[in-house]
């Protein structure tokens, strides 16, 4: 009884939301400027993508994609050398990068998964994802082009798709290396349970459960590498024509860009902003492939 | 204690055949791996044994001068460096409070769920930009809408060296600004996942002490993320120093050496990408003597991020 009395004669605290209280207006303004902020970091993609939709998109035609580029003075011509150039160049990266990387990633994976071996290569994956891409470019030029390492061939499509081979293969090791991870231990013993080698059950069984998650790594990779364009000034050079084949010279979109900016022509300028419009619609569709593979994955 | 598999497949007994096949998997996946190092190792090779002859003709005066001059065939690449070194410091002070802004904004309830995972899309998005579309941006939008301003700040600040010179088109200003654009999403990125980290037993402690939503993100829950958010401001500032293509396309590519910020510069990445294909002599050597001080000044900068991460992390 005393208690309740007591009680009753302490005043009742007020417990509403007060906004003038000074941790209030200071967590208010702290909102504000969170918001703000984030705001600020997704203009970027509007302003460029907006204006790259509103000066390429304009200049889409069919001989865009099907005649090379304009000589210096003319008005007609496409990008179709760059665009084959790309596909060939950003190809053989893929062939390169992809089975070596997936290799790496499943001896990281499956076969060492703590020891000082691998725990190097891990070290080395993350060093070498962090080498910026024109050393890429300067080390391919050096140890292939200047060498003429390759039947006598300087510059060269397979030069280029190399150099772009070393930036993809440390996303390519890594997502094969966490993908395999996530794959329950479970499944290995019941695959070596039903007489299964090792061979067999990396191949048959852990591999492809972890195959979407490897797929998200290996498009996105693939997207990073169609966009560079540092590893390709001196490697695949640069060709206004179609490709004479892999080991001479291409074109590509990305250098079609960087040299078509530069130049005082307005033809060149239109036709910069086109293959930026077709080599950004190209990366986001596949950035838009790999986030819809990998929603498979999270379900 | 789980049974390691590698332990059970050396209970077996099996055929020759198999056995052959798995340990000719087993190297070729060892090989695979090793491709790593090989390369690693051959890039510093490479590029330091390309670099002999220039560090033998001017030693350590490379870093310190700034006279870069093919027709007297004397290079110093001072100020490619210390375009590098600004630039990505500079866009790393700018970008580091919108990035982890961003990233707490997107993470904590501030607004609903649907709108926090769009922004997290956009900004993902943003990355996926090729840096050559930035540069042709920046070129034809960004340096023109920005000359005004930068003009201003020219006349009204005369007198600091880092605004003493009056803007004319590209410069280290524009160059720093997309290098903001393209640092800001692995800031963004990392900063979000490392605040997504934090066990959900801290907040509700600091909640349970009744600190506001803002005190608890201030005292609690960036200081318990704070590793992950180094390592990967550190990781930004890596991409920033090797940043080519955008910067090139909008720095200037100017070798003589000003303090200013208006005026344009050069970075040892945008030098690469313009005069490597058209280099002879020692020309060449000097090059690779940048380029080594640049894999140099990356490798650093990641082996630290990594060193961070693995290091500071809290234990909860």
């Amino acid at each position: 009884m005393n208690s309740t009395i007591t009680q009753a004669s302490r005043p009742i605290p007020d417990l509403r939301y007060k906004p003038t209280r000074s941790r209030n207006v200071f967590g208010i303004a702290l909102t504000s400027i969170a918001g703000l902020f984030s705001l600020v970091a997704v203009l970027p993609l509007f302003l460029v993508l907006s204006y790259v939709l509103y000066k390429g998109a304009s200049k889409l035609s069919l001989d865009l994609f099907f005649l090379e580029q304009p000589a210096p003075g003319l008005e007609v011509g496409g990008i179709s050398n760059a665009i084959q150039g790309s596909i060939i160049v950003t190809l053989i990266a893929s062939l390169l990068a992809i089975p070596i990387g997936i290799g790496g990633g499943v001896f990281l994976a499956e076969y060492s998964r703590n020891g000082w071996f691998a725990q190097f290569i891990r070290f080395g994956t993350n060093v070498l994802s962090g080498v910026p891409s024109i050393i890429a470019g300067v080390f391919i030029y050096s140890a292939i082009v200047s060498t003429r390492i390759l039947f006598g061939h300087a510059y060269s499509a397979v030069a280029g798709g190399m150099a772009l081979a070393v930036l993809m293969l440390p996303t390519v090791i890594k997502t094969t290396d966490e993908g395999l991870k996530l794959v329950p231990d479970d499944l290995r013993r019941a695959a070596l349970g039903v007489g299964a080698s090792r061979f067999v059950t990396t191949i048959r069984i852990t591999l492809p459960k972890a195959s979407r998650s490897i797929a998200t790594g290996i498009v996105l990779s693939i997207a990073r590498a169609a966009g560079e364009t540092a590893p390709l000034i001196f490697t695949a050079l640069y060709s206004p024509w179609w490709a004479e084949g892999i080991f001479n010279p291409v074109g590509s979109l990305s250098v079609l860009i960087f040299k078509f900016a530069t130049m005082p022509y307005e033809v060149q300028n239109e036709l910069a902003w086109a293959a930026s419009f077709v080599l950004v619609a190209f990366i986001l569709g596949l950035n838009l492939v790999a986030r819809w593979i990998n929603t498979f994955t999270s379900r | 204690m789980p049974i390691d598999p590698n332990d059970l497949y050396r209970l077996r007994r099996r055929p020759p055949s198999e056995k052959q096949l798995d340990t000719g998997f087993h190297w070729l996946t060892v090989l695979t791996a090793s491709t790593v190092a090989i390369v690693l190792v051959l890039i510093l090779a490479i590029v330091f044994h390309g670099s002999l002859e220039s560090m033998g003709l001017y030693g350590w005066r490379f870093l310190v001068t700034s006279n870069w001059n093919p027709v007297d065939d004397e290079y110093g690449a001072l100020t490619a460096i210390y375009g590098t070194m600004v630039t990505s410091l500079v866009s790393l002070l700018i970008a580091v409070p919108l990035g982890v802004g961003t990233a707490i904004f997107i993470t904590e309830r501030f607004i609903p769920r649907p709108l926090r995972e769009m922004i997290g899309l956009m900004v993902e998005l943003l990355a996926a930009i090729p840096s050559v579309v930035l540069g042709l941006w920046a070129i034809f939008v960004l340096e023109p809408a920005l000359r005004p301003f930068l003009t201003w700040l020219h006349f009204t600040f005369k007198d600091i060296p880092l605004f003493s010179t009056q803007p004319l088109g590209p410069g280290m200003t524009p160059a720093i600004l997309v290098l903001v654009v393209m640092i800001l999403p692995i800031i963004t990125a990392i900063s979000r996942d490392s605040l997504n980290q934090v066990p959900i037993r801290l907040r509700q402690a600091a909640y349970g002490v009744g600190s506001t939503q803002w005190s608890a993100i201030l005292h609690v829950i960036l200081p318990a993320s704070i590793s992950g958010i180094v390592g990967g401001v550190m990781l930004a500032l890596g991409r920033a120093m090797g940043e080519t293509m955008a910067v090139t396309m909008i720095i200037g590519n100017s070798n003589n050496f000003s303090w200013s910020l208006l005026a344009p510069g050069n970075t040892i990445a945008a030098m690469l990408a313009n005069q490597f294909g058209e280099a002879d002599g020692s020309q060449v050597s000097s090059l690779m003597y940048a380029a080594f001080v640049l894999i140099l000044l990356t490798l650093v900068v990641n082996i630290l991020a990594q060193l961070i991460v693995k290091r500071l992390s809290l234990k909860y």
